[in-house]
């Protein structure tokens, strides 16, 4: 068999895999057993455990974003208008994905490292064997976790982005504060918060279910589980990138 | 080879009283081109112990899997408790899964869990039943296993010989009927070895637990076969089996996928086959 062939072969195993874990997501969902204990656990892991990383990655976006929109909007003579551009920007593109790029850094590596070790120690085989289902138990945590702070984090980040663009305004551009929040506020209409708080959902989502997914396929003792990790965050910054331009491309199309 | 007499049964582990606990009936499983067992057949006989030898890749850790769920078989059936599992879903398995106790190779105890909390896992996680009542008989397995003192640290503190006695604690828990062990006593030094040793007999022979262990550690193999746990009264002490009591201990060697040989401790001592003999030797 060609290589070619062994590496297709290869994907299509994991493309189907993946969405047999999805489709016990979906069923652990909707039934019984749901250990909520875990559940708030994974609330605060992932959503009060990513807040520094959140915050500072914002506020920088926010500040760069303003310097460079301000020396552009200078050759048209149009600095005023800098509010509107920090803002639109955040809320509908770097706020969703810079946010879910940083909590795949911080958590989609640390959810395939510690799946990847309980897979190579057998704990998920312990598991098993103790009569508990590891995507009831470990896996829907994650997702329903992921899948609400990740929209969280990103509107924080999205507010901490927006008062970074105002103290550049104010101390760089010289544009004060009130021009700035009226651009703010003008530049955005409701369809754009709505594509700034869908994306976040799904990336949310695709980050913590392809950490789970790469983590729970580890093998090959501890070699595996840095290659797990690796892959986790390879693959899922890869996957936010695309799912963020079909999500762009499908939301135009639905709200504009 | 005994016919299996739960076969007309399953499903029901009332009306299989007395019948096998585990039987295989031609079992085959391969990973792509790799044979791993091919027709294994065997059966499990209640307060019995099945100590299943062979060299490393042999498939004996799959058979535990096998039992377990773990792993699907290729052909063949699979009874357990009773119940053919060889074509159980997993959720179904789950009820099966209460009848059984696994110690994994090196323990495979929960990292982020207190020896307590590993020890009473099932019970914590997976009933009903009071914390009160979780909590005494956690450290009534614990006292079992004599580590009753170790309840509240992390299983990164213990020793080898500590974790796979608490891995024991955690499959007795919640009182199975059969339990399984994984290479118990792989990597653990010959005094280590033996305590782990006399818990499987002590299991065996004062509970009635009817267990397979997977080894290729022969001395230990044959302490567990030719020896006996008496209660003196509070005291449990191990003595060499009479000659004129029937063994509990059978053996089953693999080799490459296949039976080589069952029997008893004497019976395998006995044999000429040269593969078995060099095994022992």
């Amino acid at each position: 068999m060609s290589r070619l062939s062994i590496w297709l072969k290869q994907a299509v195993l994991e493309l189907q895999e993946y969405c047999l874990l999805l489709g016990q997501i979906g069923r652990g969902l909707v039934s019984r057993p749901i250990y909520t204990r875990d559940i708030i656990e994974q609330l605060d892991a992932i959503g009060i455990g990513s807040l520094t990383v959140v915050l500072l990655t914002g506020l920088f976006t926010g500040m760069v974003l303003a310097l460079q929109s301000g020396l552009t909007l200078d050759q048209f003579g149009a600095r005023s208008v800098v509010g509107r551009l920090v803002s639109a920007s955040m809320v509908k593109e770097l706020g969703p994905v810079l946010t879910a790029l940083m909590v795949t850094g911080r958590v989609g590596s640390g959810i395939a490292a510690e799946l990847g070790s309980m897979v190579v120690t057998d704990q998920i085989a312990a598991l098993r064997a103790l009569g508990t289902d590891p995507v009831r138990k470990l896996v829907i945590p994650r997702v329903v976790a992921g899948t609400l702070m990740v929209p969280i984090l990103t509107i924080i980040s999205d507010s901490v982005g927006m008062i970074g663009g105002l103290v550049i305004s104010v101390t760089q551009l010289q544009v004060a504060g009130s021009v700035y929040w009226t651009n703010v506020t003008e530049g955005l209409y409701l369809n754009d918060l709505w594509m700034g708080l869908v994306k976040p959902v799904v990336l949310g989502f695709a980050l913590v279910t392809i950490g789970c997914h790469v983590g729970l396929r580890a093998k090959g003792g501890t070699q595996g589980v840095g290659r797990a990790t690796t892959n986790a965050v390879v693959t899922a910054s890869v996957a936010i990138l695309a799912a963020d331009f079909l999500l762009t491309k499908l939301l135009i199309v639905l709200l504009y | 080879m005994d016919t299996v007499a739960i076969s007309p049964v399953e499903g029901s582990s009332e009306a299989n009283a007395g019948g096998p606990v585990i039987a295989f009936e031609d079992v085959s499983l391969a990973f792509d081109d790799k044979v791993v067992l091919d027709r294994i057949s065997f059966t499990l006989r209640p307060g019995r112990l099945k100590v299943i030898l062979g060299a490393s890749g042999s498939g004996k850790s799959t058979v535990l899997r096998l039992i377990l769920g773990l792993l699907k078989a290729d052909a063949g059936r699979i009874f357990v408790a009773g119940h053919r599992v060889d074509d159980m879903s997993e959720g179904d398995f789950m009820a099966v899964r209460s009848h059984l106790g696994m110690v994994f190779q090196e323990g495979a105890l929960f990292d982020s869990l207190t020896v307590r909390e590993n020890v009473g896992y099932r019970l914590y996680e997976e009933s009903d039943r009071p914390l009160a009542e979780v909590d005494v008989r956690v450290r009534e397995v614990l006292g079992f296993v004599g580590l009753a003192d170790f309840a509240e640290r992390m299983p990164s503190e213990l020793s080898g010989g500590q974790r796979r006695r608490v891995a024991i604690a955690r499959a007795l828990t919640s009182r199975p009927r059969i339990l399984l062990y994984d290479e118990p006593t792989t990597g653990l030094d010959p005094i280590t070895a033996l305590t782990v040793d006399d818990e499987v007999i002590k299991l065996r022979d004062l509970e009635g637990v009817s267990s397979i262990v997977v080894t290729h550690q022969l001395r230990d193999a044959f302490y567990m076969a030719t020896h006996r746990a008496v209660t003196k009264g509070a005291d449990v002490t191990f003595e060499s089996l009479p000659a004129e009591e029937a063994p509990k201990t059978e053996f089953l060697m693999l080799r490459q996928g296949h039976v080589a040989f069952e029997g008893t401790a004497a019976e395998l001592r006995g044999s000429m086959d040269r593969y078995l003999q060099e095994f022992l030797s």
